[in-house]
């Protein structure tokens, strides 16, 4: 079992604006949390505190007992997975050496083992991408980069998996299947935090979510408790429609602005 | 074939090129002919052989700064020059040369070595702490500019024409008449430079997923930017001191090795300081051998050379992009 991941108190100041004011939270392994809010209101700043990639100004991310900033990089490297917001791709490599990529924290000196070709191959199957295993990474179309890319994170086998909008640029299809693995890891036992814009997507996947605006916490908890109409009227200045398809899942779609 | 059937292809290519070099001059010899002693073997010992080993090593040493560069900065276009090493080393070098001190042979490529300690360190102070790419490249393009521009002043103060057509003439570049006491100095540190960017390929691998995510796999940026400032410094900085600016080496290697080597920036590092090296040994017998009446500079035969490989990279691209 994955340790917890606690927020402590985490506040941050970018150029003289605060973007994150005293952020505590318990995230929960095996469970889905979401980070939701409006542009700017701090999410991704956020999740790259819970990677050990910033430093708060004040307050710490603490994962068991021990802080991410304080752990060894390639340490925290194996036990944190982070798919960040842009997709980037810079050398023509083929789709199995890029996945192959996420093995990176894991490996020895002397070459992949057979551990990490097993996780490589797991990766590819979970999302889809074995049959591209060849081709060139950056000939292939969005969507099939981005699932690449999920790929890359997955291979590493991260106890936490951290994904800033990994949906953008994916069809509802893919859309879809990304969700899923996210839930299956889930399942599996890591802890998972995603940042979505996405609200439908996000009741449908959350089991917790964190909402924030303008870098406080506006709501945190169970989601069905959390994505209410009134939550996100304030963190989006939008009054939303919330209802149901025939099997229970919600759907959640912004009407109108609130002026 | 594999990583390491090529490599070794690539080094029996290098060791058969070397050879060659041994033979390539105005007097042909057999590389076999120290056993006669006398003048052939003075010839072999103290004029070829330093002079094979110097071209491999400088060629060894620009391919892999290339490599690591284009790795580093994500830039298949980056050259090690880039960082203005390269000129403050050749600032010394003219320094020396203008001041008339180059007349003890050790008292130049001394000269080009601080210039090119100096210039790292003038690079360490711009840049700070700051992890940024940009302000990184700024840096090394205020000081490539800085250094360039002082050492066209250095040219145009130059106290006799003797000494002006003596500078203008060794920033071109080459191998002619170097000694042991130059591969003495130049090889140790291409080598302790070579060791150093050695480490970096997994990092440099890393990287093409863009700097967030290489920071997430526990790739130290800050780490890794040093260890290429300094392991391209010493290349580049030994390099020049032994044989003036010879460029354009490490920007076409990579790109020569990557249609067989693969993309990914560790799998290039090896196989660029190898094709680096056989290129640059081939060439400086190439220049040995040419009828013309004063030895073709090697520093102009490359950038001779790369004008053909800029326009077929550009031919090719055009092709792609129609």
């Amino acid at each position: 079992m994955q340790m917890q991941m606690q927020i402590d108190g985490v506040s941050i100041e970018l150029r003289g604006q605060p973007v994150l004011r005293g952020i505590s939270a318990m995230l929960q392994p095996g469970r889905v949390t979401v980070i939701l809010g409006a542009n700017g209101a701090g999410k991704s700043t956020l999740l790259s505190c819970l990677a050990g990639l910033r430093q708060p100004g004040s307050g710490a991310v603490r994962l068991g007992n021990r802080p991410v900033l304080a752990m060894d990089k390639r340490e925290r490297g194996r036990m944190i997975g982070l798919m960040p917001q842009r997709a980037e791709i810079h050398w023509d490599v083929d789709v199995e050496t890029l996945v192959g990529l996420g093995r990176m924290p894991h490996r020895g000196r002397w070459g992949p083992t057979e551990a990490d070709r097993a996780a490589i191959s797991r990766a590819m199957a979970a999302t889809g991408v074995t049959a591209l295993r060849a081709r060139k990474a950056l000939r292939l179309s969005g969507g099939e980069q981005g699932r690449v890319l999920l790929a890359r994170v997955l291979a590493g086998e991260p106890g936490w998996l951290l994904a800033d909008e990994p949906l953008a640029s994916l069809d509802p299809a893919h859309q879809l299947d990304v969700l899923d693995r996210l839930r299956e890891a889930a399942r599996s036992g890591a802890g998972v935090v995603v940042v979505l814009h996405d609200l439908t997507h996000a009741a449908r996947v959350a089991d917790d979510a964190l909402v924030l605006q303008e870098g406080r916490l506006l709501a945190a908890g169970p989601a069905a408790g959390v994505l209410t109409p009134a939550v996100l009227a304030q963190a989006y200045g939008v009054e939303v429609h919330l209802a149901r398809t025939a099997d229970g899942a919600p759907i959640i779609v912004p009407v109108r602005r609130i002026a | 074939m594999n990583a390491m059937q090529r490599n070794g292809l690539l080094a029996v290519a290098l060791l058969l090129a070397m050879l060659l070099s041994l033979m390539a001059g105005p007097v042909r010899l057999s590389p076999f002919a120290w056993s006669d002693g006398g003048l052939t073997a003075i010839i072999l010992f103290e004029l070829r052989l330093p002079r094979t080993v110097l071209a491999a090593a400088i060629g060894a040493g620009l391919g892999l700064a290339g490599a690591v560069m284009q790795g580093f900065l994500r830039n298949p276009l980056a050259d090690p020059g880039l960082f203005g090493v390269s000129s403050s080393a050749a600032l010394g070098a003219v320094l020396s040369l203008h001041f008339g001190f180059a007349a003890s042979a050790f008292l130049l490529p001394v000269f080009a070595l601080i210039g090119a300690a100096l210039g790292m360190a003038v690079l360490a102070l711009l840049v700070g702490r700051s992890e940024s790419l940009i302000l990184f490249t700024l840096a090394g393009l205020i000081l490539a500019s800085l250094t360039g521009s002082l050492t066209a002043l250095m040219i145009s103060l130059a106290p006799t024409p003797f000494a002006t057509a003596q500078i203008v003439n060794w920033l071109m570049g080459a191998l002619t008449d170097r000694s042991w006491a130059d591969a003495m100095l130049a090889v140790p540190l291409i080598a302790l430079g070579g060791f150093i960017l050695a480490g970096t390929a997994r990092s440099l691998d890393a990287l093409t997923l863009g700097e967030t995510a290489a920071r997430s796999m526990g790739v130290d940026l800050g780490r890794l930017q040093w260890r290429v400032v300094v392991g391209v410094g010493l290349l580049v900085g030994a390099s020049v001191a032994a044989a003036g600016i010879i460029g354009f080496v490490g920007l076409i290697v990579p790109h020569l090795v990557r249609p067989f080597a693969g993309h990914r920036p560790g799998a290039v590092l090896l196989p660029s300081a190898l094709a680096g090296a056989l290129l640059l040994v081939l060439a400086d017998s190439l220049v040995r051998v040419l009828p013309t009446t004063s030895e073709l500079r090697l520093g102009i035969a490359m950038s001779l050379l790369g004008t053909p490989f800029f326009l077929a990279l550009l031919m090719r691209m055009r092709r792609e992009l129609a």
